[in-house]
């Protein structure tokens, strides 16, 4: 028996009708979608509300961001975007035959790596340590304690942490007066690196741990009740169930902090320059600036600038797809 | 999602307090885990709060005081407030101040502004554009735009040395935008149609019932700008020559972090305090807002933070 043709259902209509609808149910406008200029005409407070907003992200993120053709450039100011000559690939080979900017690539990844060490770990063991307190005023008092540096500027941490262990500091004097010269801290090249490290700890540490200890709220109690059943003391529980039940914001942290591996605290290098010399603590950001601004090398810090933001967006996106291949959720955008 | 179960465990903590047992997951540790707790938080909150205190003390600290004990001091025994009265005088370091409230007063009002309207905008479904504006909002977290383009850019319009180049570079935070839309989306739809029916343009929505639902956020969002207008440093380096228009924070650094001596005739006075006190005392001075603020952002930040990391 042959049968009959499909019947046409209303459904099929305009593609973004369903778009139109949600709008409706949400906002009241009557359903279906409307010519352009009607839905202009009703949406043209919206719009002109976004405006500023807009503007914004325009001209200080997406025209800078084509702005980086300078990198193709060799720039002269008083010459403009469209006056400069055009040179190709030359400002990347000659950034990538200059031995500072080697120093820079190898300042930043050590510090990189130090703080991927030192640094990543410590909100994660403040916050099991904060989550094992069952006293919530202690544990109220030491948060609030512990978020605080988050909010100073790098300019005040730095300062602190020059009266502590710079040359007249406290610490740096106790400790002569014991008989242990360190010297000045803040100016050792040497222990810069571990220096900026403890820095950010300082700074960051405690505001860190909200997020891991948030996390540490949603584990579901009976998890634990079972595991204490089952004889699992403190330390035990706290590894097999309150860190396996935060490894997704700890993966996701992680992939984070890969987007960013190249930038490790742009101002507070710049502001422990002078201290320690460009040897130590010349980073790719500090590069960029000295030798753009400063020195007005214009198209080869651009460069520098630009390769430094392409590896960093290839290095979230490749993250972001390992956190997949394992199974877990990422970093969604 | 937290909401859900997080309170289980402040239930469980109120049954122990009013007299209940204490479940078997949650028993006291042993003599030795109490006293590795307390003593490692001891020397966290010690560690925390000493620069503080000692920068405070020395500030605060006289000329023969901060002799005796050779540099800094905890607690003064004779505290002088000379420091304050010379700095802020009407010298350098008050201009600077005044510079930093004005930068932060005005930036954080336009700031919210164009957050609040944004997000307002952004926040409704089926507007149109609304798609590939939140995607153009949104592309911004994945590249930085790099410093030689902004500056280039900022120099183009004209802005550099001027205090605009200190607001509008940094005008918008794309976290900020993306938290005040969550919250805004998070508003009944019944109760925009109600205001629909009764005749309400977007305008009267956003002003006599967006806002007045959201003042939390909204607080929380302009603390969080505040703060950062207050601490900027760099922007103010890069964009800024004359150093007559310099915010706190680079003043704080030329005298502080790079030790630059503090002359009286910069300050317009004759006889200066001690250079450490005068040196801490900036420090202070740049604290001090800070500390004002926190508890009214400590008590919200943690939600903000939250909101930001589900929904970002």
């Amino acid at each position: 028996m042959p049968t009959s043709p499909r019947p046409v259902t209303p459904r099929s209509e305009a593609p973004g009708d369903t778009t139109a609808s949600r709008a409706a149910v949400t906002t009241g406008r009557p359903p279906g979608r409307k010519p352009l200029r009607q839905r202009f005409r009703r949406d043209r407070t919206l719009l002109l509300l976004c405006v500023p907003g807009i503007l914004y992200f325009a001209v200080f993120f997406y025209l800078p961001l084509a702005g980086n053709v300078v990198a193709f450039q060799d720039y002269q100011p008083f010459l403009g975007f469209k006056g400069s000559p055009f040179v190709g690939l030359r400002n990347f080979t000659d950034l990538l035959a200059q031995p500072d900017f080697w120093i820079a690539v190898r300042n930043t990844l050590e510090i990189t790596v130090l703080q991927l060490v030192l640094y990543f770990p410590a909100p994660v063991a403040l916050a099991l340590l904060l989550n094992s307190l069952v006293g919530e005023t202690i544990r109220r008092f030491v948060q609030t304690v512990v978020y605080l540096p988050h909010f100073l500027s790098w300019v005040v941490v730095v300062a602190m942490f020059q009266q502590v262990f710079g040359g007249t500091g406290t610490v740096t004097s106790l400790l002569q007066n014991h008989g242990l010269a360190v010297g000045n801290i803040m100016s050792n090249p040497d222990t810069f690196k571990v220096l900026v490290t403890s820095e950010m700890i300082w700074k960051d540490c405690g505001y860190g741990a909200i997020i891991f200890l948030a996390a540490m709220a949603s584990i579901d109690m009976t998890q634990y009740e079972s595991a204490a059943m089952d004889g699992a003391g403190a330390v035990r529980r706290m590894w097999h169930v309150t860190l396996p039940g935060i490894r997704p914001v700890i993966i996701m942290m992680l992939i984070l902090r890969l987007g960013d591996i190249l930038s490790v605290g742009f101002e507070q290098m710049l502001l422990q320059r002078d201290a320690v010399g460009a040897d130590a603590s010349e980073v790719l950001d500090t590069y960029v600036y000295y030798h753009g601004v400063i020195d007005g090398d214009w198209g080869m810090s651009t460069a520098a600038g630009l390769m430094k933001g392409v590896i960093g967006l290839g290095l979230i996106i490749a993250a972001n797809k390992l956190a997949h291949r394992f199974g877990e959720q990422g970093v969604y955008r | 999602m937290t909401a859900s179960i997080a309170p289980r465990r402040e239930n469980m903590l109120a049954r122990m307090r009013s007299g209940g047992q204490r479940p078997p997951w949650m028993e006291r540790p042993g003599w030795f885990g109490q006293g590795a707790k307390a003593l490692a938080l001891t020397l966290i909150v010690i560690m925390v709060t000493y620069p503080f205190l000692l920068a405070l003390g020395t500030s605060l600290a006289g000329q023969r005081e901060l002799e005796a004990r050779g540099g800094y001091v905890l607690i003064p025994h004779h505290p002088t407030f000379q420091a304050y009265n010379v700095l802020l005088q009407g010298g350098v370091v008050t201009r600077a101040v005044l510079v930093s409230i004005a930068v932060t007063a005005i930036g954080t009002a336009l700031s919210l502004l164009c957050t609040v309207t944004l997000a307002y905008g952004l926040s409704r479904s089926g507007m149109m554009f609304g798609k590939t504006l939140l995607m153009l909002v949104l592309g911004t977290f994945l590249f930085a735009p790099g410093i030689i383009p902004t500056y280039l850019v900022v120099q183009q319009l004209g802005l550099l040395d001027s205090y605009a180049s200190l607001i509008l570079p940094v005008l918008l935070n794309v976290f900020n935008v993306i938290v005040v839309r969550a919250f805004f989306q998070g508003i009944p739809s019944e109760l925009y149609e109600a205001a629909r029916l009764d005749g309400a343009g977007e305008l009267t929505i956003l002003w006599r019932l967006v806002l007045p639902l959201s003042k939390a956020v909204i607080a929380v969002a302009g603390l969080f700008y505040a703060v950062s207008y207050w601490n900027s440093f760099f922007n103010a380096l890069l964009f800024l020559n004359d150093s007559s228009k310099y915010p706190l924070q680079v003043v704080l650094r030329s005298y502080v972090v790079q030790g630059e001596t503090i002359n009286a005739h910069a300050l317009g006075v004759n006889v200066l305090p001690p250079s450490i006190s005068l040196q801490m005392a900036v420090l202070i001075i740049a604290l001090v807002p800070i500390l004002c603020v926190y508890p009214f952002l400590q008590k919200h930040f943690a939600k903000g933070v939250l909101t930001g990391a589900v929904k970002g």
